[in-house]
């Protein structure tokens, strides 16, 4: 094998961290290593991130997840969004992530296809995941990525593949989570009403351009929306409509983003530490099973020690599960 | 016996263009002196996408696979010494479909010939611009808005002009079978007659539905397609009367046009084309109640390259000896009465028109290419075709069956076999360009541009402004902008994502072993083997690469794919930014050389070691000098089994690691 370049994690960090594109793409190529021997290296680029970020004033990386089912236009949204932001002046980071064959394990990328942007423009950096098999609408180094991008960019987009109904991994690695729909497809809003689906921060009707349409989803919805804070809902639910073809509505909805990601300001460190919490559990439950989770002595213990564990300097999802799990085979053996 | 009265034969016409507008021009005159009676005029893809020649994406492109026509002088030079009211021009143009009409109005108001007179075709068509041939600009909504303005200005001051032809032509060669031909083609005409209802006058509505011609296609199953063309005609009429309440015969006639099958030519044995394409053109000739109204066939050479004048002479030659030395013209109908043919007709009407009814029931074409339902379909039944063909359930002589051969004399010297375009016309027509600028009004240039985009804006007809544009020295590629401006650039589905694969039988363990090689390289590289196919260019042939990605995905690799037309420059931004172990770039063009050679160039600016393969129309010399430069593998279309190529690519991938 051609021997693999050895990784400074810091000064990879430093890469990303200056916006430097073949370290970003190195640092995702990283990331997504699911062989053993990469684990510490990654946790340690995580930490390193971490702390270059820590040192800057200047926060990054607002997170915002995309979800709704295939073919509503979340890439093209996506797109939009990015060309929205990039003309106020933010960078951004794309990750967009498609399903695995269950049969070949290969999978399609084709969320690109519907972006085409500038190739020159250093500011904006696209990502293609394949889940490889895990349930959720995310790859199994979504979370990683995340956070790669956005040590790196103002704003991270995570696009999730839209199947399945239960969409709830990306409330983890998103900051603000917009759903989103096209007129004509009602099913979504029986979700939102019968709790199968989580209720998103921000819903966009996107194909607005279909004018009549749009006009209907979007009055039927109003209607619904009001029954839905019976069911729960704390706050008003915004709703806009956009078009990706003509670019109606986008600036309103990255306004409707930015106005919940100031509304979640105060929590969003909370926030996002849970994210990193479930995200180690997961972690250490997909290696260990509920073996694992009874032999630290259940959720609750669990719960606690991945706390403590992240809460070490230099923590990240990776070094804390592997802590975890250097504790879980110490018990084994003992 | 009757008396043999001889019917008019078609209309012949050879499909041509390249250089600039003079060497076209020359080479109609040889053509019609040839005994032609029609021109179809090909345009080069930067005229056909709206880009000047000087514009970046038209490097390598200008004169290749057609006419450059930057602007009134260019069509003056075209048609020099041609009379415009005595032509039948068939104009393969689409998405600048306006834009070429107005230089050829213009044309004809400048020297004094009356623009009622002119007779020809405007493709015109976007909705298979989609979904095979993709030289579309604008999204469908505010394309049909365009088409439908041709055929309003046209109903009116140009009534002899076939203002769109509905290709179903273009969906064959992207693999629909019979039936899909017949239901997409007949849905886009539909949603055409639809928007022009809206847009002319009551009293003249059945005149459109009257102007409207369609261009299809006619491959080696020569009888089933005898029957569609019949099916066709039965269907269209059923549409004209029930839809639209036309009943007059004379407008709810089937007219067509024909171009037959050149997805089924091949690269080895190429002498067998001929025989094939004669037997295609049976099909639209046959049947003298479903006869096309024009016929061009491609060459021999067609899976070679471009075809010199003399391989076109030998397919015109063959529509001649049909027409005048066969007895084919003195007769009725031949198969009126006839059980088998009444019967498949009948089969195929009944199973098109519900799938006619399915894409009613999604909204209609334009929404059904929108949500890429009709792209994937297509994809599929491609997929269908290959694998019947690598599995030999689908004989094609000399590919897959009887491949021993004696050398053919027709392809000793084998880059010789076909027409070359000299790189150096590109640099004269941009000299040109630039000189037309210079001594043309340039305020009145503006104002003309002005007047084009408060048109579109406002939603008014744009061919009295792109006329007037046209007069005042425009350039396409201006045209192009100021539209571009009002309306955006649209991106159409691959139709690659949802695709799914004919259910692999024989080849199975060969897709299994790969499957277990890609896990394996999976485990040692910590992720999985990464591809991206790449179509640099302005070459729409996206065949090749869609079934190149979903036969890599279905082998195991994950595969970025984003569509046809993207700059060098992005293909090697997308390969930095995903990480992928090796790229495929896929070109049909004949600008290969130029862009496999930038992309090598870039990946190296950017530091970037990963293999690159080629595929696509490579003439062998071409061929070596690509892998001199670092290309890893170069595929022609003689490497029909995809599994082979997939287990190229993936001992590539495993090559790369292991040094
Ligand atoms: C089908 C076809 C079309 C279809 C394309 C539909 C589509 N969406 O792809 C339609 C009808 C739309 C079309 C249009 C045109 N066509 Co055309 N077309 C062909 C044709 C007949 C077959 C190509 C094909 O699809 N083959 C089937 C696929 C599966 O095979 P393939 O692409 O060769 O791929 C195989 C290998 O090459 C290889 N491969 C290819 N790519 C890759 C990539 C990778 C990564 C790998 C590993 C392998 C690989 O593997 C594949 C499997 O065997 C060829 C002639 C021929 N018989 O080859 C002409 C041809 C390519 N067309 C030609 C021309 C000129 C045009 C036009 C430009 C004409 C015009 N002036 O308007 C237009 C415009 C198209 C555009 N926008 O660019 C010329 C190109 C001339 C040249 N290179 O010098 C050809 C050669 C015909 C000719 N002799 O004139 N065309
Ligand atoms: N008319 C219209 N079409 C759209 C819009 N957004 C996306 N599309 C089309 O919808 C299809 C699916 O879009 P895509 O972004 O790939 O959806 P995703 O699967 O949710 O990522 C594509 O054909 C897009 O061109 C829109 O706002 N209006
Ligand atoms: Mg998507």
């Amino acid at each position: 094998m051609r021997p693999e370049p050895t990784i400074d994690p810091r000064e990879l960090a430093r890469g990303v961290r200056a916006r430097d594109k073949a370290s970003i793409a190195r640092a995702l190529n990283l990331v997504e290593d699911r062989r053993p021997s990469a684990r510490a290296t990654v946790g340690a680029l995580l930490g390193a991130l971490r702390e270059e970020t820590r040192r800057d004033d200047a926060p990054r990386g607002a997170r915002v997840g995309l979800t709704g089912p295939p073919g509503v236009g979340k890439s093209s949204l996506a797109a939009a969004l990015a060309r929205q932001l990039r003309r106020d002046g933010r960078s951004v980071g794309i990750v967009a992530i498609d399903p695995s064959s269950v049969k070949s394990g290969g999978a399609l990328l084709g969320d690109r296809a519907r972006m085409g942007f500038d190739p020159t423009d250093n500011s904006l950096f696209v990502r293609s995941l394949a889940t490889g098999g895990e349930a959720g609408g995310l790859s199994w180094s979504t979370p990683a990525a995340v956070h790669v991008l956005g040590a790196a960019y103002d704003v991270v987009l995570v696009e999730t593949t839209g199947v399945g109904q239960t969409e709830t991994d990306v409330r983890h690695v998103a900051d603000t989570v917009v759903l989103v729909i096209q007129p004509g497809s009602g099913d979504v809003l029986q979700f939102l009403k019968a709790g199968v689906m989580e209720i998103p921060d921000v819903l966009a009707v996107n194909k607005a351009d279909h004018e009549e349409l749009a006009r209907r989803a979007l009055a039927d919805l109003r209607g619904a929306l009001h029954s839905l804070s019976v069911v729960g809902a704390s706050r008003e639910l915004p709703l806009v409509a956009t078009s990706a073809s003509t670019g109606r509505g986008v600036e309103e909805l990255v306004a409707a983003i930015d106005a919940h990601h100031a509304e979640l300001a105060s929590r969003l460190a909370e926030h996002r530490a849970d994210g990193e919490r479930a995200w180690t559990t997961h972690l250490f439950v997909r290696l260990h099973g509920e073996h694992g989770v009874t032999t630290l002595g259940g959720r609750a213990a669990l719960l606690d020690a991945v706390r403590d564990e992240l809460a070490k300097d230099g923590a990240s999802a990776p070094t804390a599960c592997a802590a975890l799990s250097a504790r879980f085979l110490s018990t084994m053996q003992a | 016996m009757s008396e043999p009265k001889r019917e008019r034969p078609w209309i012949m016409r050879t499909y041509a263009g390249h250089s600039t507008a003079r060497a076209s021009n020359e080479l109609y005159r040889t053509n019609l002196g040839k005994g032609q009676t029609g021109l179809s005029v090909a345009f080069d893809l930067p005229t056909q996408t709206g880009y000047d020649s000087d514009h970046p994406l038209a490097r390598g492109e200008v004169g290749k696979v057609g006419v450059p026509v930057s602007h009134l002088g260019d069509m003056r030079t075209l048609f020099d010494g041609l009379p415009l009211e005595r032509m039948n021009t068939s104009m393969t143009i689409n998405a600048t479909a306006p834009w070429l009409l107005a230089l050829y109005v213009a044309l004809a108001e400048e020297r004094g010939e009356n623009v009622a007179e002119l007779r020809g075709t405007t493709q015109n068509d976007l909705v298979k611009e989609y979904l095979s041939r993709g030289t579309y600009v604008f999204a469908p909504e505010p394309s049909l808005k365009l088409t439908t303005d041709v055929v309003a200005y046209t109903v009116e001051k140009v009534p002899h002009w076939n203002p769109t032809n509905v290709c179903s032509y273009h969906l064959q060669e992207a693999g629909a079978t019979p039936v899909q031909e017949l239901a997409y083609a007949l849905s886009t005409a539909i949603a055409l007659l639809d928007s022009a209802r809206a847009r002319v006058p009551a009293d003249i509505f059945p005149e459109v539905v009257g102007r409207i011609s369609f261009f299809v296609n006619a491959g080696i199953r020569f009888v089933e397609e005898l029957c569609k063309m019949r099916a066709f005609t039965v269907l269209w009429e059923r549409i004209c009367k029930e839809r639209y309440g036309v009943t007059d015969e004379k407008l709810t006639r089937f007219r067509y046009g024909v171009q037959v099958n050149s997805l089924g030519l091949t690269e080895p044995q190429p002498e067998n084309n001929i025989v094939r394409i004669v037997l295609e053109m049976l099909a639209v000739t046959l049947s003298k109640d479903a006869r096309a109204r024009a016929v061009q066939l491609p060459a021999w050479n067609e899976a070679l390259g471009l075809p010199r004048p003399w391989d076109q002479q030998w397919s015109l030659r063959a529509q001649q000896i049909l027409a005048f030395e066969t007895d084919l013209l003195e007769h009725e109908d031949l198969f009126t009465g006839s059980v088998v043919v009444e019967r498949e007709v009948k089969a195929l009407a009944d199973a098109a028109w519900a799938e006619v009814e399915e894409i009613e029931r999604r909204g209609g074409v334009i929404r059904a290419v929108e949500s890429g339902y009709l792209k994937q379909r297509l994809v599929e039944s491609n997929a269908a075709r290959l694998a019947r063909i690598e599995r030999g359930e689908q004989v094609v002589v000399g590919v897959n069956r009887f491949v021993e051969s004696e050398p053919s004399p027709l392809v000793e010297n084998l880059d010789e076999a076909i027409l070359t375009v000299d790189p150096a016309v590109e640099a004269e027509q941009i000299a040109a360009l630039n000189a037309w600028r210079k001594q043309r009004d340039a305020s009145r240039v503006e104002a003309a541009l002005r007047g084009l985009k408060d048109a579109a804006s406002k939603g008014e007809n744009v061919m009295p402004a792109s006329i007037a544009a046209a007069h005042a020295g425009v350039t396409t590629g201006e045209w192009a902008a100021a539209l571009r401006e009002v309306f955006g650039e649209y991106r159409a589905p691959t139709g690659v994502a949802g695709a799914s694969m004919p259910s692999a039988t024989s080849d199975a363990t060969r897709v299994q072993a790969l499957r277990d090689t890609l896990t394996g390289l999976e485990a040692r590289f910590g992720r999985r083997p990464k591809l991206l196919v790449g179509k640099p260019g302005l070459d729409g042939h996206s065949n090749g690469a869609e079934q190149i990605a979903i036969k890599a995905r279905d082998v195991g690799f994950d595969v970025v794919y984003e569509g046809i037309r993207v700059t060098p420059e992005q293909l090697v931004a997308s390969a930095l930014e995903e990480g992928v172990h090796l790229i495929g770039l896929s070109i049909l063009s004949g600008s290969h050389l130029v862009l496999a050679l930038d992309v090598l160039d870039r990946l190296r600016a950017a530091g970037l070691d990963v293999p690159v393969v080629v595929g696509g129309i490579i003439p062998d010399a071409d061929a070596k000098r690509l892998l001199a430069a670092g290309v890893a593998r170069v595929y022609t279309p003689k490497d029909f089994e995809l599994s082979r190529i997939m287990e190229d690519l993936v001992a590539l991938v495993a090559e790369r690691d292991a040094a």
